[in-house]
């Protein structure tokens, strides 16, 4: 039989709060954290919109060792995780003689290789590159870093499938604990907000050029919408076993009761609603719920003219009965990108926590696709059972979790 | 450059950047066990030493360089020698 799993610890870093106390008030009075960063014109950029997400001071809190590792990201991700253990009632006490895994999404960590070029392109030698450019310049950064400083002796990887990345890792921790493979995995996404790490993403024109008014840039479904703004951070969710959390007594803030996926097999950059239903209905169908039965949605909708469209057009086609409201979160954090599938199910948990919906903000006017849905332009203060949140990314991977209060 | 300023670049270095106690930074202090420098952050000084004093520490001419005073004396040998 499989196990139930849920959710005991969550821990936040990101451009609406850096902590989670400080993001629920953002949500639930629909703050915007984006902003803008000079030196990226300089750079080259074409559009300088960025959440602005502050750096942690590591320095005196881990020694050098644990530090010279760990890229931008990493440092956001551990902050995540020391609060998502916190509020899970764990120490390090608690793993050094408990086994706990890690799934975390990152794709990409641009900053360390772009850095040690520019050594190799001036000395030409690479016994001047220093012994932490290699475990900052992988993929795997977050999770090797997390691993060791955490002394997590579970499952150790990191997920990389593009924007979909966070989600897939909360998917997979929860097929793990569901099979009886693990008790404790760690999730979560991180994403650098560094000038190098998104001027090849610039190079599409797919960032909104609403420079005056950044808090008003993003803005997913409305008909004046002019691209995504990027951004980033880290989300820590601690998955467990239900009796396991229940033995342990901690505090249980959430069930994921259902994990869609599918992949477009079409177009590289586009989004298709026909791969986004795949998905959506087999999280229904592994949750054993209709869409009658969600009382919320946490919409993938990045502010792109065609990806927006596309979610509506899929929700649509399944929610379009039961008017679900939708909101994407997105409207105030931008588009956090790898982090994002993470952060996402992080907010509506808070929001199921709380009893609110958070506001869609700069939803002002429909096209004609969003027209057809129940989008909350303002706070709603309302209790939600259910909610599902889509995650979608590059090379058409698709990501649907649905989680349930408890 | 002279000894004495040679000595206080490596003794601050090795608290700014390597975080290593102050307390521990005597002449004699064995670089390995004393200091707890090993081969990774070695390859964290190899960088620090070019950065400061313009030269790249080669291995094979460390082999006998175990001390602090014999760091000291290594890098004050290859500024004289340039």
């Amino acid at each position: 039989m499989k196990k139930r799993v849920v959710i005991t610890g969550l821990g936040i870093w990101s451009c609406i709060g850096t902590n989670i106390e400080e993001v629920t008030h953002s949500l639930y009075n629909g703050k915007s954290g984006i902003g803008i960063d000079p030196l990226r014109t300089e750079y080259g950029y074409r559009s300088p919109l960025t959440g602005i997400v502050p750096r942690p001071e590591l320095k005196g809190i881990l020694d050098r060792r644990l530090r010279i590792g760990m890229a931008e990201e990493g440092e956001y991700a551990y902050m995540a995780t020391v609060e998502a253990l916190k509020n899970a009632e764990i120490d390090l006490e608690y793993l050094e003689k408990n086994e706990m895994g890690i799934f975390y999404g990152n794709d990409s960590s641009a900053k360390p290789v772009i850095e040690a070029h520019e050594v190799m392109r001036i000395k030409k030698d690479t016994s001047l590159l220093g012994s932490g450019a290699i475990f900052q310049s992988m993929n795997s950064t977050v999770t090797m870093n997390l691993s060791t400083i955490f002394k997590l002796k579970g499952v150790n990887m990191t997920i990389s499938a593009a924007c979909a990345s966070g989600s897939h890792a909360i998917g997979l921790g929860y097929l793990f604990i569901q099979n009886g493979m693990q008790d404790l995995v760690l999730c979560g996404g991180a994403q650098e907000t560094n000038l190098y790490s998104m001027a090849s993403f610039d190079a599409l024109s797919a960032f909104s050029m609403r420079i005056d008014e950044p808090d008003k840039s993003s803005r997913p479904f409305d008909a004046h919408r002019d691209g995504l703004v990027p951004s980033g951070g880290a989300a820590s969710l601690i998955l467990e076993e239900y009796e396991h959390a229940k033995k342990r007594g901690a505090p249980i803030l959430a069930e994921i009761i259902g994990y869609g996926v599918s992949s477009n097999g079409a177009n590289i950059s586009q989004p298709s609603d026909a791969g986004s239903i795949i998905a959506i209905e087999r999280a229904m169908k592994d949750a054993n719920i209709s869409s009658k039965d969600i009382h919320y949605i946490n919409a993938h909708a990045t502010s792109t003219p065609q990806g927006d469209a596309y979610e509506a057009i899929a929700i649509d086609k399944l929610f379009g009965n039961s008017k679900t409201p939708i909101s994407s979160t997105k409207s105030m954090t931008g588009h956090e990108c790898w982090m994002a599938g993470a952060s996402e199910i992080l907010y509506a948990i808070l929001m199921m926590q709380n009893s609110f919906i958070a506001p869609n903000i700069n939803f002002e006017t429909p096209d004609e696709y969003s027209a057809k849905l129940n989008i909350v332009a303002k706070r709603e203060d309302k209790n939600i059972e259910i909610f599902l949140s889509n995650s979608f990314g590059f090379g058409g991977t698709n990501s649907v979790l649905i989680m349930k209060k408890i | 450059m002279t000894k004495e300023e040679i000595k206080k670049i490596v003794d601050n270095f090795l608290v700014e950047e390597l975080e290593i106690e102050e307390k521990k930074i005597v002449d004699e202090a064995l670089l390995k066990d004393d200091l707890g420098i090993d081969s990774l952050d070695f390859v964290d000084v190899v960088v620090i030493v070019e950065r400061y004093f313009g030269f790249k520490i080669k291995p094979e001419e460390m082999t006998n360089v175990a001390t602090l005073i014999q760091f000291y004396e290594y890098i004050e040998s290859k500024q004289n020698a340039s």
